[in-house]
């Protein structure tokens, strides 16, 4: 048993992977609310355009598998910002796209599209005669969003939004297909060059379930924030 | 556009598509069968029954599927001497029965855990009046609490049955010729990345929406009895009117 919790002198790869592994799972999130709340907008906006738009989105991430999107946009968006760069200069352009900024845009994209949905329902449970409140007092549509719509849509979306993390930093794992040195390719790379497979992947599965913990308690903790000005029943 | 390497390999991409299609049915039918005991022990009242299923549901639910994958099909490796005395070893070795266990696993113990929720939604006064009326045990879960559970979870478990699905794309990571492996293999012989990607993310499109457009079926048919009959506005308008 003493050779599952030996390392061999590789632990430092694990720990060095975690740290990739927060940091593409918080710029991710941070792009996937920005697009959550784009996608919201458009979706609950009577622009029929943009509706439309939101409804293709959404539907289209949500029905194919997270692997093929990320190696579609991974090899996809290099071509594709070439192929426009060209049209629009007229000559040819090289683009590089790091592999952090190709998973960080991939994830965003992705759970951009779930956080949509999350965020409408939270607009959507906003009360009615609020924003009828808002307008009558006089308030301009940005300053209604962010003193009424957006205080309130935070309380609402949390657990949505904690749920959605939690997927997030999951999936974070897959990114490691596109070579990303995370958490999961570090301890893929360990775990062959010491030939203990076992070991490294529980070890890995343990961190990511550290993380999980530790997200939970922190989204506890924001939730009863959020909710600090709400009588409890 | 090049459309052709579609056409020309189109009963290799056939085959990708059903071998997705068996490895997601036979994990969700070994999934469900085995999901019924967990939930029922995760809510056991004996802690010595319900800790082990909680930390499994806990395990498989908290870490990525990836990594589960490659933790039985690569990790069954360090123990091979050991699994082989047992006989276990030529079943560890196959990717396939490796992909489906895995999966199985990850399926059984977010549908354990969709089961519980729905089995705690089951409302006080049905499971009273069962009791009243004589059952108990076997009986009241049989035709009073897994009926109702099954059909409280069912829009949740739609959830699961459309993320299985999508997940087993994984299987070809560890060279499973699924839709994904044979999409991949097809680009690295012809180069025609798009259109072959595209082609397969529309077939995952469309089963996904064939998959929650069935289980909708399934809920409308399954909540019937508490549906209004049909016209039964409009008797009921008569029936006012007529009592007028």
């Amino acid at each position: 048993m003493g050779e599952l919790i030996d390392f061999r002198g590789y632990g430092w790869m694990l720990g060095e992977g975690v740290q990739v592994t927060i940091l593409v799972g918080v710029c991710s999130i941070a792009l996937a609310l920005v697009l959550g709340l784009i996608g919201c907008w458009g979706k609950l906006s009577g622009n029929r355009a943009a509706r439309i738009a939101a409804d293709i989105y959404t539907t289209v991430v949500r029905g194919v598998p997270e692997l093929v999107l990320i190696i579609l946009v991974y090899y996809g968006i290099t071509t594709l910002l070439q192929y426009l760069l060209q049209l629009a200069l007229g000559e040819e352009v090289l683009i590089d796209i790091d592999r952090f900024s190709a998973g960080v845009i991939t994830l965003g994209v992705i759970y951009g599209a779930f956080a949509t949905e999350v965020f409408r329902g939270a607009f959507l449970a906003i009360p009615k005669g609020q924003v009828e409140a808002a307008k009558a007092a006089g308030m301009s549509p940005l300053l209604m969003f962010r003193r009424i719509m957006m205080p309130q849509a935070w309380r609402y979306a949390l657990p949505g939004l904690g749920n959605l993390w939690l997927v997030l930093i999951k999936a974070t794992a897959l990114m490691s297909v596109i070579q990303l040195d995370e958490l999961m390719r570090k301890s893929d790379i360990a775990a062959r060059a010491v030939k203990l497979p076992f070991t490294f992947y529980f070890a890995a599965s343990v961190i990511y379930l550290g993380i999980t913990v530790v997200s939970m308690l922190l989204q506890h903790r924001a939730e009863a924030w959020a909710n600090r000005g709400v009588r409890r029943a | 556009m090049n459309l052709e390497v579609i056409f020309d390999n189109w009963r290799f991409l056939a085959e990708g598509v059903i071998l997705t299609l068996e490895i997601t049915l036979l994990s969700l039918a070994i999934g469900l069968v085995l999901a019924v005991p967990a939930a029922l022990m995760r809510l056991s009242r004996n802690p010595l029954v319900s800790m082990p299923i909680y930390a499994y549901i806990f395990y498989f639910r908290g870490t990525p599927l990836l990594v589960q994958l490659f933790l039985i099909y690569y990790g069954s490796g360090q123990f091979r001497e050991q699994l082989e005395a047992i006989g276990l070893w030529q079943f560890f070795r196959e990717p396939y029965f490796c992909a489906v266990l895995t999966l199985t696993l990850n399926t059984t113990a977010y549908t354990a855990e969709i089961l519980r929720g729905a089995i705690q939604a089951v409302p006080h006064g049905e499971v009273e009046a069962a009791r009243a009326c004589g059952m108990s045990g076997a009986l009241l879960y049989r035709r009073i609490i897994l009926p109702k559970a099954f059909r409280v979870g069912l829009p949740a478990y739609t959830n699961e049955v459309v993320f299985l699905f999508q997940a087993t794309s994984l299987v070809s990571i560890i060279s499973l010729l699924d839709l994904t492996g044979v999409a991949r293999i097809l680009i690295s012989r012809s180069f025609a990345a798009y259109e072959i990607w595209i082609f397969a993310g529309a077939i995952y499109l469309a089963i996904s929406y064939s998959l929650i457009f069935f289980f909708r079926k399934v809920e409308h048919r399954w909540s019937g009895h508490l549906r209004d009959r049909p016209g039964a506005q409009a008797a009921a308008v008569e029936e006012a009117v007529a009592l007028r």
